[in-house]
């Protein structure tokens, strides 16, 4: 066989050792922090939930205030079966919930997505309000503003009983998360993954080339969207209740900062905010349980100014930096 | 006519009393090298945009490769061989090169659509798009991001990436635009190396570029056609010097 002359030029999937890292501080997180399992399940949780928005906004350059909706339909769809249904077995919960978000993700993406801009971020953000109001209106199935009670979990496969510590919380959304990142990583590193970069970089170019683009941007918001469903339904299991603020704007925000302040369109991005952000939050607000947030405001500010492509841009500066020393 | 590649019969667009396009009619052999010319506001790009589909049509007909594509959206045209570069550099500014040029090869190859394996896995596409940018003397830059070039090379890019989509038709809109004259040989001359199996019609200020490269020259007036004929016919008439040329009749700069 004739060797080509260079060597795998793009190298965009193979596996680097850095990647490892997170795996590494969530597994042992687990044995040094057995006091905290239940905020780290929360946060594993949150970290797929801005792994779902990346895909969206850091790939595709879908620009969405309104991802509440998507996580939110996935907490209430498996809250509701185990607490209306009496369906708790947790797995199968979990597929139905993301095959539901999906749906309503491809329902909403099919409209949003021939818009742009800021009728793109109104539409978004108009669903969700649309979508709260809707579970606050039926207070018979979803409890309204008093959240969804009643709630119960069987044994994951039968066995392993989510207990009050939250270790088999904190495992199941461990288990969970990383199967959807292995999903995930694959998708962008796909030739699917490198037509949303070209739609991020360059839509006009992509219609140039003959990307259909809104089917590509339909795709990724419906994958998106069963990958935040699945983020609620956890955060459903795991906690066995439902509020009405899974659906609200404030989340949209969180997860967006938590994007931010990690870096977009590198997926681990959310592995690096989504900690930061919830950590920060459970400090600062046991320092100051009224001004927390100004702390949140100042590093967001700071990240803005100084790392505008958030905590991973920032290290790969430093890194490409200390290279360039050595040689 | 009926050999013809593309065929634009009485293509007209208006936005209100603007008329943009007035009954344009042109037609592309297989090897065609036609230039379309005409002062600032002649419409030429817009014509660009009404036969790639990026602009619909008030009336006229649109034929590629016998096919009415008058009403096709712009993807389906591209897929079946009708490709264009912009005027001002369209590129993928934070992927390298490759990505660039492999964007266009894995979209031709209807890869866009698979999921799962990996996108750097695919050594056909890459050694496509490798032999592209070799093509146009940019492999050293291939790991380059395209916003480091200096803008000369990026239109090379520009160029690549519509050549990955193996056109049957090109159209080019003023290729060496924005380039210094200097540097705009290369470029000529990736343009002259063209496949000779492609009909290509290009846009162009230069003089100089048209007499270089055209067979057939068509001069475009407030959106209607002047005339149409051989480099040295369109250079001879005189109605041609007065609304294009006349200032400075530059034209015997492109006589060589």
């Amino acid at each position: 066989m004739e060797q080509p002359a260079y060597q795998n030029p793009l190298r965009t999937g193979a596996i680097r050792p850095a990647e490892l890292l997170p795996w590494l501080a969530a597994g042992s997180g687990f044995f040094l922090f057995p006091d905290y399992l239940q905020l780290g399940a929360q946060i594993l949780i949150m970290v797929l939930f801005a792994m779902s928005l990346d895909m969206i906004l850091g790939y595709a350059g879908i620009v969405s205030l309104g991802h509440a909706a998507l996580f939110g339909t996935g907490a209430y769809t498996a809250g509701i079966l185990s607490a209306h249904v009496g369906w708790s077995e947790p797995l199968s919960g979990l597929v139905i919930a993301g095959l539901v978000a999906g749906v309503v993700g491809f329902v909403c993406g099919a409209v949003i997505l021939y818009t742009r801009g800021l009728t793109l971020l109104m539409l978004t953000l108009a669903v969700t309000i649309l979508l709260q109001e809707l579970a606050n209106e039926q207070e018979h199935w979803t409890g309204g503003d008093d959240g969804l009670q009643g709630v119960v979990m069987e044994p994951l496969f039968g066995v392993f009983e989510f207990d009050l510590y939250g270790q088999t919380a904190y495992l199941y959304a461990l288990a969970v998360l990383f199967v959807m990142f292995l999903a995930a990583r694959a998708i962008v590193n796909s030739s699917f993954g490198q037509s949303l970069r070209g739609i991020r970089e360059n839509e006009r170019r992509m219609h140039a080339i003959g990307c259909p683009v809104y089917r590509q941007m339909l795709r990724a918001y419906t994958i998106a969207a069963v990958m935040a469903g699945v983020a609620g339904a956890l955060l459903a299991q795991t906690t066995e209740f439902v509020a009405l603020d899974v659906l609200s704007f404030e989340r949209s925000g969180d997860v967006m900062i938590m994007l931010i302040l990690g870096g977009t369109g590198r997926l681990y991005g959310a592995f690096i905010g989504a900690p930061l952000y919830m950590i920060l939050q459970d400090q600062l607000a046991k320092l100051s349980p009224e001004y927390w947030l100004f702390g949140i405001g100042a590093l967001l500010v700071a990240t803005i100014l100084y790392a505008p492509e958030g905590m991973l841009g920032l290290t790969e500066r430093l890194r490409a930096w200390a290279t360039r020393e050595d040689s | 006519m009926s050999d013809a590649l593309l065929e634009v019969r009485d293509l007209s667009k208006s936005f209100g009393a603007l008329v943009v396009a007035d009954a344009v009619s042109l037609s592309l052999r297989p090897g065609a090298r036609h230039a379309l010319i005409g002062p600032n506001g002649a419409g030429k790009t817009t014509l660009v945009n009404l036969i790639t589909g990026t602009v619909e049509p008030s009336a006229g007909v649109i034929l590629l490769d016998g096919h009415d594509i008058t009403h096709w959206p712009q993807a389906r045209r591209v897929k079946r061989g009708l490709a264009r570069t912009f005027q001002i550099n369209t590129l993928f500014r934070g992927l390298s090169v490759l990505e660039n040029v492999c964007m266009a090869v894995s979209e031709r190859r209807s890869l866009s659509a698979r999921l799962w394996r990996r996108a750097d896995a695919r050594g056909d596409v890459i050694a496509e798009a490798m032999a592209l940018l070799e093509s146009v003397k940019l492999d050293e830059d291939a790991q380059r991001q395209v916003r480091e070039l200096p803008y000369g090379r990026q239109r090379l890019v520009e160029l690549a990436i519509a050549l990955g989509l193996h056109p049957k038709v090109l159209l080019l809109d003023e290729p060496a635009a924005g380039v210094p004259s200097t540097e705009s040989h290369v470029l000529l001359e990736a343009v002259e190396a063209l496949p000779e199996s492609i009909a290509v019609l290009m846009i162009e200020h230069d003089m100089d570029i048209v007499f270089r490269f055209a067979q057939r020259v068509t001069v475009l007036v407030s959106g209607a056609i002047l005339t149409e004929g051989t480099p040295a016919e369109v250079g001879a008439d005189p109605r041609v010097r007065e609304v294009y040329l006349g200032e400075n009749a530059e034209l015997h700069g492109g006589r060589r």
